[in-house]
């Protein structure tokens, strides 16, 4: 096991490793309970109390309730679960992209029609001008 | 004896599904996604295979974070589609093949590769987008289906030389299983895509080039990628694409490519799509 996390350097992407799991345990079985149409009815009637019945910490809770999908990843989310609030919402998954991404949503979806986010540029916070690599 | 005779890769963007499911498929944005798969249809059509060993992930849907299973076997009779938050799709309910299944099971867990066993599965957009995409909408799938769910939400995932090797184990056990069945194997997933955080809708269209090329060129090279060139390169969550290299170790050590498919972009994500022959195959 690599003591360096190789994969933090990858910018603007937060790995879902041991360490996020633990911290995210709680958030995300929160959202998994979000699969049963009578827990969203009654997440959507009172929030607060709902997530009264789940083991978050006050930043997760916080986040959760401002629908700050980054805070919640930092938090320990992982985005399968998290979409689970969006589609409680109502909200397409590009929805949340561009929430993520600080982008409207119209921006966001040109953006994908033009060929999406380049990797160049995009790989490495230590060589932030480093190209597009191949498979 | 059971013969594997094809490979196919391809993506399983939820998007896909509901596009279909809402019958907005002629929709311009639509329409190339779904003309780039006329082709594969028409040639399963004639290829009629009996069973898919359908190799996908689960979305946070069977299995949450109270189980995480690297590799788990469906081997049920049938498996429902699941309520992913919006209800189910209304697509066929997927019928198994519990006696290859059973024997898959055994036969690789003696191989030493120590797979889950899933009488209850139901089975997520991951399993269903491709049937529907190969498929169209029919009234009953006209296949049998093994679904193999691999773990690619927890990190770390399996490598792609433990994949690559487990489709061999795989290959070895539909080998030796004495019914004649036409088997093939599908690799989901991927392509490039980022889904989360302020990196999401990243798209490597050189990557994926190169990856669908190094599956007929260097699988084993492919193989040895390590986790953090995919994670860079094709996005957190292209690295879904190490399922594929399960799908081409089922195929033996050489393999000829019939044709492919690349479309830029189903919702969040590239897709593609690539059909696969072992070198070894002899038409029936």
């Amino acid at each position: 096991m690599p003591a360096e996390k190789d994969y933090d350097d990858v910018p603007g992407t937060t790995v879902f490793d041991a360490e996020r799991s633990r911290a995210g345990y709680h958030l995300n079985q929160f959202c998994m309970s979000l699969m049963k149409a009578e827990n969203r009815a009654r997440f959507k009637a009172d929030e607060e109390a709902y997530l009264d019945g789940w083991k978050l910490t006050p930043a997760q809770r916080a986040a959760v309730l401002a629908r700050d999908y980054n805070a919640m990843i930092a938090n320990g989310g992982n985005i399968y679960f998290l979409s689970k609030i969006g589609a409680t919402d109502g909200k397409s998954f590009q929805y949340l992209a561009a929430l993520m991404t600080g982008t409207t949503q119209e921006e966001y979806a040109a953006m994908m029609l033009a060929g999406g986010r380049p990797a160049a540029g995009n790989t490495s916070k230590k060589a932030p001008s480093a190209g597009a690599g191949e498979a | 004896m059971a013969r594997i005779t094809a490979g196919i890769g391809c993506s399983h963007v939820p998007a896909i599904g509901a596009a279909l499911d809402n019958a907005r498929d002629t929709d311009p944005y639509w329409v190339p996604l779904f003309a780039g798969f006329d082709r594969t249809k028409a040639w399963i059509a004639q290829e009629k295979p009996d069973v898919v060993i359908l190799v996908y992930n689960d979305h946070a849907t069977s299995f949450s974070l109270e189980m995480i299973p690297t590799f788990a076997l469906g081997t049920a009779e049938e498996f429902e589609p699941a309520d992913e938050g919006w209800g189910p799709r209304r697509v066929p309910v997927v019928q198994g093949a519990p006696d290859l299944a059973w024997h898959i099971a055994q036969s690789v867990i003696l191989d030493e590769y120590d797979i889950t066993i899933c009488n209850k599965l139901d089975v997520d957009h991951g399993l269903t987008v491709p049937m529907s995409l190969m498929f169209g909408q029919p009234e009953a799938w006209p296949v049998r289906v093994i679904p193999l769910a691999v773990n690619v939400v927890q990190y770390p995932p399996p490598t792609g030389n433990r994949c690559l090797n487990f489709g061999r184990a795989i290959r070895r056990a539909v080998e030796s299983f004495p019914e004649d069945l036409n088997v093939q194997i599908w690799g989901t997933g991927g392509m490039s895509h980022q889904l989360q955080g302020p990196r999401a809708g990243l798209i490597n269209r050189d990557f994926d080039t190169a990856f669908l090329d190094r599956l007929t060129s260097d699988p084993i090279g492919l193989s040895r990628m390590p986790h953090i060139d995919y994670i860079r390169q094709a996005g957190s969550e292209g690295i879904e694409l190490v399922m594929w290299l399960i799908m081409r170790g089922a195929l033996g050590e050489d393999a000829r490519e019939l044709f492919r498919f690349y479309h830029v972009p189903a919702s969040n994500t590239a897709v593609g799509h690539i059909v696969l022959r072992p070198a070894d195959f002899v038409e029936a």
